[in-house]
């Protein structure tokens, strides 16, 4: 752990020696800042409205009306920002001829795996967090439930870390940052919109694609809802990524 | 300290290095030899671990570097052929990063650093991002980063490519300054590299042993030629005909520049051949003898002319 913690360190400092980590941030906190903005003045106009209609005024729910929908709008900006934060970590190794040094010092693979996964993983729990702030306004003007938001932040959180795993997979493909971008953007799509085929499909089959995508899942954790079965279902996620970017980094050696 | 036996790398179909064998003493600085594409960086690889041997065995220190790898990643320092540098650490950094990467403790961390930014002469850019110093130091920083755990082995790709003659002498007198306790490796193409850095020499041409040996063992073993090379005012043609009449001369022929002359070993004609251009009148400007140099040595092993 401690190998790791050695390769997360010199990762996380190269976050933020380059512009990669400000831009990547700064440009989604804007962006989940206008949203949130978007959606809250919505609610303000909505309770206007419903101020005349007691009946109205009892449906409404900043839970559901702002937060939720602003989680599934995060989710989509962390689809665009994940493959940026990945791309660079072993397409850069091995362009700059630095992955010859980590194979021959005495660290594992799995060890490097796991310090660029973690860095990555910091930088998004990071971003997650600065968001997190806009939070604050509706608890100083209103009464929001911080339950149903710490869960939707929760399945950001353990989502993004299923994308960075896919993430850092396609970046150990290739030596083209921008390569392992756009794969990593390509799979994440895929996997996020596999459910629309379920659609079409019956039986078995329906039932696994609503599964694998991530759709299904996320959906769940905007509605306050936590389920061990997405929990597990990130986690394996997660664990696949890391294990297939360790078997091809293990397994060039052998060609 | 290093041995190797019967390597074979294959990458595919195509064989990079085929049935080699070599040892390397403790605290020798031996040079890998051969043109380019010949298996050098291919054997320091297998050496170092980074790519396993398809067969064959090799080790380091006693360690096999493929079932014993993490032992022997801890006593060996590696310049690869392209230097490991993150263009965005400064030299301090990054030698503090490898210097956590290859395990030293935290304690002597500093002092590691400071010893090798000093052994190396990285006092002037030591607070410099790496990718705006010159290559000359890009290089020293490579050389550093093997060196900062202390290691008893050191591989070194092709340690003085790409710098110019005089940063050449300078990597060269660093090289020979790290000598002592350690086991040296050094690839190169270029010979002077090897007469003026090393003990002895492992020549390879297309993935073959082509010698080794000590310097000295492998010009001992080369067929010895005794002769002269004349230059004279004039009369090259007359001069090499009376040339050869001389007794013991086995052979007199025009070169480019003068006259090649040729007896047998052990005896000694240089008398006899000046008598005669002087008698003769042909205008003596130089005498000087033909040795079997190092340059004509590796290009007669390399060209097939001797194999052992």
């Amino acid at each position: 752990m401690k190998a790791a913690w050695i390769i997360a360190k010199k990762e996380l400092r190269t976050y933020f020696t380059s512009p990669i980590a400000y831009v990547v941030m700064t440009v989604f906190l804007v962006l989940v800042g206008f949203f949130f903005y978007s959606l809250l003045m919505w609610f303000n106009s909505q309770s206007l409205q419903a101020a005349q209609n007691p009946y109205y005024a009892q449906q409404m729910n900043i839970n559901q009306m702002v937060f939720g929908p602003l989680f599934n709008n995060m989710s989509v900006i962390l689809l665009l920002m994940v493959p940026l934060l990945t791309m660079r970590l072993f397409a850069e190794e091995k362009k700059i001829g630095t992955e010859e040094l980590l194979m021959t010092s005495p660290i594992s693979v799995g060890q490097i795996v796991l310090g660029k996964f973690l860095a990555s993983f910091l930088v998004l729990a990071a971003m997650l967090a600065l968001s997190g702030l806009l939070a604050v306004f509706p608890f100083l003007y209103g009464n929001p439930e911080p339950a149903p938001i710490l869960c939707g932040y929760l399945g950001l959180l353990l989502m993004g870390a299923a994308f960075l795993a896919i993430g850092l997979f396609f970046s150990s493909l290739t030596e083209n940052q921008i390569v392992a971008a756009i794969l990593t953007f390509g799979a994440l799509l895929l996997f996020w919109i596999l459910n629309w085929a379920a659609g079409s499909a019956s039986g078995f089959w329906k039932d696994v694609l609503n599964y694998v995508s991530f759709f299904q899942h996320f959906d769940n954790s905007t509605q306050g809802i936590l389920d061990t079965s997405d929990l597990v279902y990130y986690a394996s996620f997660a664990f696949f990524g890391l294990f297939l970017t360790h078997s091809v980094i293990q397994s060039r050696r052998w060609r | 300290m290093i041995a190797v036996e019967h390597l074979v790398k294959k990458y595919g179909d195509l064989v990079a290095v085929r049935d080699l064998s070599f040892t390397v003493e403790k605290g020798r600085i031996w040079g890998l030899l051969g043109p380019n594409a010949a298996g050098k960086t291919t054997t320091m690889r297998v050496l170092t671990g980074f790519l396993p041997a398809t067969d064959g065995k090799a080790s380091v220190g006693g360690f096999d570097v493929f079932a014993q790898a993490d032992k022997v990643k801890r006593i060996l320092g590696y310049l690869p052929e392209v230097l490991p540098l993150y263009p965005d650490q400064t030299v301090t950094e990054y030698l503090g990063f490898i210097a956590d990467l290859k395990k030293v403790p935290s304690g002597k961390k500093k002092d590691a650093v400071a010893r090798t930014i000093k052994s190396t002469g990285l006092e002037p850019v030591k607070g410099r991002l790496i990718k705006n110093i010159s290559r000359g130091f890009k290089q020293r920083v490579g050389i550093a980063q093997a060196l900062v755990h202390d290691p008893q082995v050191l591989i070194l790709d092709e340690p003085t490519i790409g710098l110019d003659p005089a940063q050449i002498r300078e990597m060269r007198g660093l090289i020979q300054s790290l000598k002592g306790e350690r086991t040296i490796i050094l690839s190169t193409h270029i010979l002077a590299e090897v007469t003026q850095t090393c003990d002895g020499v492992v020549i390879i041409n297309e993935g073959r042993l082509k010698a080794s040996g000590s310097l000295a063992d492998l010009t001992a073993s080369v067929e010895k030629k005794d002769g002269v090379t004349l230059r004279l005012r004039r009369s090259l043609d007359e001069a090499a005909a009376s040339l050869r009449a001389l007794p013991g001369v086995e052979k007199a022929e025009r070169e480019a520049d003068g006259l090649r002359v040729e007896w047998k070993p052990g005896s000694d004609l240089r008398d006899e051949v000046a008598r005669l251009a002087v008698e003769k009148g042909f205008g003596l400007l130089e005498m000087r003898p033909i040795t079997m140099n190092i340059e004509d040595l590796y290009l007669k092993i390399v060209s097939g002319g001797l194999d052992q």
